[in-house]
Formats: C-alpha cells, structure tokens, sequence
C-alpha cells in the first residue's frame, strides 16, 4: 500500500476532517499534555504550548537542543545540552531543577508519580525526591557506562539506568548494591511494565530486551528492522507496543511469562515504517505515526484501522493523548501538527 | 540510504598520538577565518582554547555489536551524541570528532556503517591522522595504537618537521609509505596546513574512490620518484634504497595492491571478497576498489573497513577509458599469497 488513492478510501473510515492543524513551525521531538494544553517540545530552545482551540503560545525553556523529556501530566521536565534540567507546567512557567557541574549534556530525564526526579549526565545518574531538597541532597550514583535510559519503577523509589551490557536497578534511598541485569549490547531506552513485573529496554540493534524482575527471566524480542525508539503501554498494561516495523509490534504482556514464547501481534501494517506509537489512556486503542506521515488509531482487539492522518510527509515525529483520551495530538519531523478531538 | 550525500553533514576523524599537534590543528580549524561553524567532539574538555558552545565532551565507550563479528566495534558515544546534534541542525556546517591518542579509528568509521541513524544524517569525510616527524618512527616501533592511525589514515599530517634533518624526515616518510602508501601526506610546522586538505575530502564517498593511486608528495618535491615502484604493492625489499626514497617493508602493517585489465566474473569476485572480509576482517583496517566486470558496462566501486563493506555501480565505463580492475587493502600481517590466488581465481579466463 503506497498511498491513499481516492478510489480506496473507502476501505478506511477516515477522522481526516476533524483534525485541527497546528503549525508548530520547528521540528518536534516529543509531545506531552500538560492538563488541557498539549506541549510539543522542539528539536531546540522552546515548547509550543498549545491549548484545545488551538492557541500556541511559545515558552523558552533551554539555551540549545532539548534532548529528553518526561511528563506526569501537570508538570513536563526536560534536560538540555545546556547542562540544565528545567520543568514546565500548564501555565507556561519554567522552573529551574538543576545545572550540570560540568554543563554535560542532560542525557535522559524519568518523573515519578509522587514528584521525584531522575535525570542523568554521562554515567552518573542523579535523582531528587520529590521532598523538595535542595543540590545537596540530590542522590547520585555512576553507573558503569553512559546511561542510555532511566526510567522509574511504578512503585517504591527505584531507578532503572539502561547502559552498556544491561540494566542497573537503583534504590536511591537504600545503602544496598545496585542490582545489575546483565545483556550484551547496548541498551537505549527503558520502561517498566505498569504492574512492575517487567522491565524492558530498546537496544541500539533493532530489538528489545526484557527481565521479568521476579527471577530475572530473559525476554528476547527481536525480528525488528529497524531500531525500535518509541515504546507506549496500553491502557492495563496488557500490551507494549513499539515503532521499529512496517506494521506495530504489540508484545503481549498479560499473562505471568510476558511475551516469552509468544509471537507479538502485528497490526496496522503499511509500506513505511512505524516511527510513533501512543495508547489511548482508557481504551485499547493505539495511534499510530509512520515514516511516511501517516497516522493510524488502531484497535488493539481486530487491528481495525482509522485514517487521522494522510502519507505524502515528513515522518511522524511524537504522538500523545491527554489524560482523558478526548484529544490526540500529533507532530511530524518537519513541524506540521495537529490536534484530533474525539 | 535515500538522503543524498551532499545534504549530510560530514565528519573528519582526528587521530594521532599523544603530543603529535591534534589540538593545534583543531585550534587552527576552529579559529581560521573560513566562515563555517564547526561541532567539535573532544575526548577531554579544556584544551581547546577557541569559544564554542558547540563543543561537546566524549567518552570513546566502544561496545560489540551483538552480531558475534568481535571486530564489529562502535562508538556508542558518537551514536547518542550525532543523534543530539542533530537536533540543532543548521547551527554548524561540519562535525570534527578528535580521539584520544591510543584510539583505534576503527570503531569511529563502523559506527557510519553500521548505524542507521548515523547515516541517515552524517557522512564520514576522512580520517585525518597528525603524526609527530620527530617521534613518528619510535611510536611505530612501540605503539600499536601509532601505528594503526597511520595505516588508517586518508590524510597524514607530518607535524613538527622543524625539529628534524632532511634525512630524518625522509625516513619518517618511507616508514609511513611502508605502511600507507596511499593516504595523502603533508608536512607541516605547527600543523599549518591548508584547511581544504584535510576537510572535504569525501575519503569514503564512494564517487570519489578514483583515486587509489599512491600519494608521492606532490607537495615538497625533492626527490625522485620511482612510480612504478610502488604498482606491485609491496615486493620490495627491506629498507633499500632508490634515488634517495627509502623504501621500508613493515613487517607488521602493509598495503597490498591488485589489478587487472581483464574484466573480473562479478558470481565469484563478490563471494570471495565478501568470505575474505568475514574470515580476514580483524587483519584488514580499509579496503577499496575500482572493478570491471564482465559482461556489465558500469565501473563498480567499493570500500570497507575491517568486516565491513560498501559497494555500488558508480557510472558507466568511459569510451577509450581501459576497463582496469585496481583493489587495495591495508592490513595487519596480510595473507598476500592467499589474497593474491583468491583475486586471480575471479578473473574471466
């Protein structure tokens, strides 16, 4: 399937005309809804943040590139390779959390739910809870190869820092040896299932890795042709569904083995690439942004499909939903957006 | 990869020992009036001394790919930081990486080969190796990392030839040559050197791979060449002498040349270099040809670095133009003999 020819519409219930265009204007790297207004973060210096009738309005947020982000939802907390770790919230203020000693790059940033911060620069990891602190009592730990991807257990304080050959398990409040997962290669990113059974990191080959955390069983899922860099849950947790492929991969997590020994469900496929995946918060339903710039929502039951989004531009570059599932919002590499109510 | 290469953004490679001048020519790089804007990746922050926020530190941590080739090595580093760059495309023209002096360039050059990413956005241009005239020849003897540098190289920088005699210098330069013959070489005080000759070289851009002659100093001419000397690649003696060039056989780094002027069988040529790249690929650092095959009006051309290759049709044979096959490889302890029969197994009889 190349393209969406008139003639074939029909096959494909279509939102097209309900989507509300946004020109951001500069690229975007990730999206996040902060309340009712969704932040599309840039490649570099600002976020537009950009409320249901499709105002924009553009807050400075760091001196050069935006190099990662994390969200809970109120509060949107970004690290630069101005060395600064900063947070924005809905009303558009920016809040200073941390400069960089050295102004290293801030490589990775992790939110947990209770408010605590996790950010890292080059192997060592720092984390501040969410009882305020100031510098001094930040938590820091040097992990054994630059961090990859951090990322916060769903419950406890507890750190997931992907590096070189694994995955480093910190409990920054304890005095106990960090747990180390060993796998060979090199591990980008990292999420937790939302029960916190599982662990799973991208690679920087095209595969994903997983620990069932209970007995550090490994998970292989691998096939991919291309490396895998976004990575969304559904809601319950009983998928994860990653870019990486020509179609969505959804891993299924439901059972207690996770997807060892099962083949992962391959839905919506087109002739471009994944680059994009966000679930719906409430649903099992998925939106889909490929390399081609089309955006799918999918239905995670039977693969049903819905056009959001036509091909024919620069590829999907971040996709999000607000909390309730009623907006989607969506940005390609080259700056073009939208907003979809639903 | 569908981008053309001009719209990538080139990176040079800098190499060479410890104290043979990488920060002087950085320096002169960066503070040349050329206009452009430069990313600089360095391995220790603070030497450079030109104002730049667009200089990032590194930590040369090279991981295996899990694909079980051990010499399939990359700069993950490089892989997070190009990707971070990036972000701020357009604020700079070209990226320079500087390694530390005991680098091996070879997992900077895989990590464009193997990365997707990497190649979607970046081009390697060259890898440009400063080398001290002074100390050149004792690092050759006691340091493999001295020596890997110059095998690699596109470009060698001879820094510091004030600070040695006509002779010494000649010396210096047969015992690269006995190594590399065919990067381009220029001898420089306080690395001053014209800046197009060691950026923009386009070194592995596969269109430009036509110049797989030796290099014979063009530059700083004083002493007769014997050209054909060097077409055989290396069966030459130990240290002897010819007009004045020294010629020295490194008994553990050498060049090694093929030609032939009738067309090769492409069905055997192509799984015999790859079958020697798999089993030999820890002993070759770079390869490169120009080949013509038989029944097939294209020039193919290819390169490689250790394990890994390259290759495409790059244009049709000229009229006139002699349909010449030419590969070289520079490597560790090559299996001459072994190279040789296998290449001349692939030519149409």
């Amino acid at each position: 399937m190349s393209a969406f020819e008139p003639g074939g519409q029909a096959s494909i219930a279509s939102v097209t005309d309900r989507v509300r265009p946004l020109a951001i204007g500069t690229p975007v790297s990730s999206i996040h809804f902060l309340g009712e207004r969704a932040a599309f973060v840039g490649a570099e210096e600002s976020v537009a943040l950009v409320d249901a009738e499709g105002e924009i309005s553009r807050v400075t947020v760091h001196g050069g590139g935006i190099l990662c982000t994390a969200s809970d939802g109120s509060r949107l907390v970004m690290g630069g390779d101005d060395g600064k770790v900063v947070a924005l919230d809905a009303k558009g203020e920016v809040t200073p959390l941390a400069l960089d000693a050295k102004r290293r790059w801030i490589d990775n940033v992790a939110l947990h739910p209770d408010g605590a911060v996790a950010w890292s620069a080059g192997k060592t990891a720092f984390v501040r809870s969410s009882k305020g602190g100031g510098k001094g009592e930040d938590k820091t730990f040097d992990m054994p190869s630059t961090v990859g991807g951090l990322a916060f257990a769903p419950k406890g304080l507890r750190v997931a820092a992907a590096h070189y050959s694994g995955v480093t398990l910190w409990f920054p409040n304890m005095t106990a040896q960090p747990e180390f997962l060993e796998w060979a290669g090199s591990h980008l990113g990292v999420t937790f299932s939302p029960d916190n059974k599982f662990l799973v990191t991208a690679m920087h080959e095209p595969a994903l890795h997983g620990w069932r955390l209970a007995d550090s069983r490994h998970m292989r899922m691998s096939g991919y042709p291309g490396r895998v860099k976004s990575m969304s849950w559904s809601a319950g947790g009983k998928f994860l569904a990653t870019s990486g492929a020509d179609a969505v991969i959804l891993w299924p997590f439901a059972s207690k083995d996770g997807p060892m020994g099962k083949e992962p469900a391959m839905l919506a496929p087109l002739s471009a690439r994944v680059s994009a995946v966000a679930c719906h918060p409430k649903q099992e339903i998925l939106a889909a942004g490929y390399g081609d710039g089309t955006i799918l929502m999918v239905r995670l039951e039977d693969g049903a499909e819905i056009l959001v989004r036509r091909n024919g531009s620069a590829a999907v570059a971040a996709l999000a939903w607000n909390a309730k599932g009623t907006l989607l919002a969506f940005a390609a590499e080259d700056g073009e957006a939208g907003l979809l109510p639903l | 990869m569908a981008e053309p290469s001009s719209q990538k953004i080139p990176v040079t490679v800098l190499t060479g020992y410890l104290g043979a001048g990488k920060t002087t020519l950085l320096n002169r790089i960066l503070s040349e009036n050329h206009g452009k804007k430069y990313a600089v990746i360095v391995n220790e922050f603070g030497e450079i001394g030109i104002d730049n926020d667009l200089i990032i530190g590194a930590d040369e941590e090279v991981f295996e790919m899990n694909n079980g080739c051990v010499c399939c090595t990359v700069r993950g580093d490089l892989v997070r930081i190009l990707d971070g760059l990036m972000k701020r495309k357009g604020k700079f023209d070209a990226i320079i990486v500087e390694t530390t002096g005991l680098a091996d360039p070879a997992p900077v050059a895989q990590t464009f080969f193997v990365d997707e990413d990497v190649q979607k956005n970046a081009r390697l241009d060259a890898v440009v190796t400063v080398a001290d005239a002074k100390w050149l020849s004792d690092r050759l003897k006691d340091a493999p990392e001295a020596k890997n540098q110059i095998a690699f190289a596109d470009v060698i920088v001879l820094n510091k030839t004030d600070l040695v005699s006509k002779p010494e210098l000649f010396e210096v330069e047969a015992r690269i040559r006995g190594i590399n013959p065919y990067a381009k070489l220029h001898r420089t005080e306080r690395c001053k050197v014209a800046l197009s000759d060691v950026l923009e070289r386009g070194a592995f851009d596969l269109d430009r791979i036509l110049d797989i002659e030796p290099d014979f100093l063009e530059a700083g001419d004083e002493h007769d060449h014997d050209r054909d000397h060097h077409h055989d690649g290396h069966d030459h003696h130990h240290g002897h002498s010819h007009g004045g060039l020294k010629h020295y056989h490194d008994e553990e780094m050498q060049s090694l040349s093929l030609r032939s002027d009738k067309p090769l069988d492409a069905t055997k040529f192509m799984p015999w270099l790859q079958n020697l790249v798999a089993s030999e690929g820890q002993k070759i650092l770079r390869s490169k040809g120009i080949l013509a095959f038989s029944d097939d009006d294209d020039r193919y051309v290819f390169q490689g670095v250790h394990m890994m290759l390259e290759g495409d049709h790059q244009r049709k044979w000229k009229d006139g133009e002699p349909r010449e096959s030419r590969l070289i490889f520079i490597g560790r302890e090559l299996p001459e003999q072994m190279i040789r029969d296998g290449f001349e197994s692939c030519i149409t009889s």
